[in-house]
């Protein structure tokens, strides 16, 4: 009975994205919207991802060092795991699950109230579909999300080099030897792959449950908590699937 | 005018509306009145298209809704306009874009004509100092007469009207009433609204159709529920005893 459900909701949700497709908005409208997404979604969430990236990557760099502990082991590796940890996992995915929780709660609380005071019913009276009124424009917008995570990559590393070269782990010249050493170009299209198909999991999952909520105001908040528990899970699984298809031999 | 034949409509077991035919007039306030769960609402909502009925056909001047194309019933809908029981303005928005977005979103006009006509309406309905404002820094009153400057911005063929006065004190509800009777007449609007406000019954129920579970029970003027000896209707409308003095009085005046 559970698993009609859960399959009865994933059929929804690719239906609603179908119709997130039909009789677009008039563009002069959603060239407005889709600007005010952007504000909301990729500049709002600059300061936070570049806050938690910096430290997160002098953190990856402090802690690589620490376990350092053998001689013969050599120092640039600091600078190489930093490198892997910050392309390969803590910027796309960890920044993923956290924007799922800022992001998204965003989004499903935005849509949510939307429903709960007839706004979603006023735009379908109108004749405007409220799909692709409300779910498009962020859709579009997240495009620009591979820049918030090339962003966060950049800081993620600038702040392993700084809590590494400053705490005295390691010289600036061995961090930056770490960075060079075994860099293979296709981790970064791997990274950016997993990070587009994020985008659009943060951009529809929580609008499917804001959009197809019920009931009142503490029921947004409810929705709020679930759509980010399925966001995370979603890139999770996805995250798995793409490292497995993409980076083993 | 819009015609309503034979209207069923169920959720589960429940059977909701059973086989309601009647006819909204234009240029008239048509109120459906009823008790909480007679089925005004489903039957609004099935006039709007947001529920399709099992039986029946609903007819916006000879086009039967049923049978109109996709593009059609977007058609339609734009000569539609709707006031919500809360009002349902547009949060991020201002008074004046909340106003103007049917015309930004369904019209080919000019940025200056849509202002002048947003103004014109402001006007209409005396919205004062209130253009910049967003909906949550405007009284319940002013968002009602936003809502109905919303719905009339685009030269609406049809006015729907949920609870209008819902969350207002007497003294605003019946201006609200009043501007809904007059923009009616106006503009040759047919309007429906779905009330239980017996003050509006009184006021502007220039055509009244009475729900009774699913039924339609009675349907008048302001003036026949005066005289008329249908129970339903007298229990309803004379629930409280100030309507009951009122009859009395009316009736021995006559």
């Amino acid at each position: 009975m559970m698993l009609l459900r859960y399959l009865s909701q994933i059929g929804k949700y690719f239906l609603m994205i179908k119709e997130v497709f039909k009789k677009p908005t008039k563009w002069s409208a959603m060239r407005v919207l889709i600007f005010k997404e952007i504000d909301d979604l990729i500049i709002g969430s600059l300061g936070i991802v570049a806050f938690i990236s910096f430290f997160v990557g002098g953190v990856v760099s402090i802690q690589t060092a620490l376990n350092l502990t053998n001689p013969l082991i050599p120092k640039y590796l600091i600078g190489f795991a930093t490198r892997q940890s910050v392309i390969l996992e803590f910027a796309p995915t960890f920044i993923s699950i956290i924007m799922a929780g800022k992001m998204g709660s965003f989004i499903t609380s935005s849509i949510g109230s939307m429903r709960v005071t007839e706004q979603i019913d006023a735009l379908e009276v109108m004749g405007v579909n409220s799909l692709n009124y409300l779910v498009f424009p962020k859709l579009i917008a997240l495009l620009l999300y591979p820049f918030v995570i090339g962003i966060s990559m950049f800081l993620g590393i600038l702040g392993g080099w700084m809590a590494g070269v400053y705490g005295g782990f390691t010289s600036s010249d061995e961090f930056i030897q770490g960075l060079q050493t075994e860099f293979i170009p296709f981790h970064i299209a791997y990274a950016f792959i997993k990070t587009i198909i994020f985008a659009l999991l943060l951009a529809t999952i929580p609008s499917f449950h804001g959009y197809y909520m019920k009931g009142g105001a503490l029921e947004v908040g409810k929705a709020s908590t679930v759509a980010f528990v399925w966001t995370s899970v979603a890139i999770i699984l996805t995250n798995y699937i793409l490292t497995q298809l993409l980076l083993s031999k | 005018m819009i015609t309503i034949k034979d209207i069923e409509k169920s959720f589960g077991d429940s059977k909701v509306l059973k086989g309601i035919s009647t006819v909204f007039e234009t240029g008239k306030t048509n109120l459906i009145i009823g008790q909480s769960g007679s089925g005004k609402t489903v039957l609004l909502k099935s006039l709007l298209g947001i529920h399709t009925p099992d039986k029946g056909t609903i007819s916006f001047d000879g086009r039967i809704y049923s049978e109109l194309s996709d593009d059609d019933r977007r058609e339609l809908r734009t000569e539609i306009g709707m006031v919500f029981q809360g009002s349902a303005l547009f949060d991020s928005m201002t008074v004046e874009e909340n106003i103007g977005f049917p015309l930004k979103m369904f019209t080919n006009k000019s940025d200056a004509e849509i202002s002048e006509r947003v103004n014109f309406v402001i006007n209409r309905v005396q919205l004062i100092n209130a253009n910049q404002k967003k909906p949550s820094e405007i009284s319940g009153g002013m968002q009602k007469r936003v809502a109905i400057a919303r719905a009339i911005v685009n030269n609406p063929k049809y006015l729907f009207c949920d609870e209008p006065n819902s969350g207002l004190d007497p003294k605003t509800a019946i201006v609200i009433d009043n501007l809904i009777q007059e923009i009616t007449a106006e503009y040759n609007i047919t309007t429906v609204i779905n009330t239980h406000d017996m003050n509006s019954v009184m006021e502007i129920g220039e055509r009244i159709i009475f729900l009774k579970e699913g039924v339609l029970a009675w349907e008048g003027t302001k003036k026949d529920i005066f005289k008329t000896d249908n129970e339903a209707i007298v229990d309803f409308v004379y629930s409280s005893e100030l309507f009951k003095k009122i009859r009395k009085a009316q009736n021995k005046g006559e």
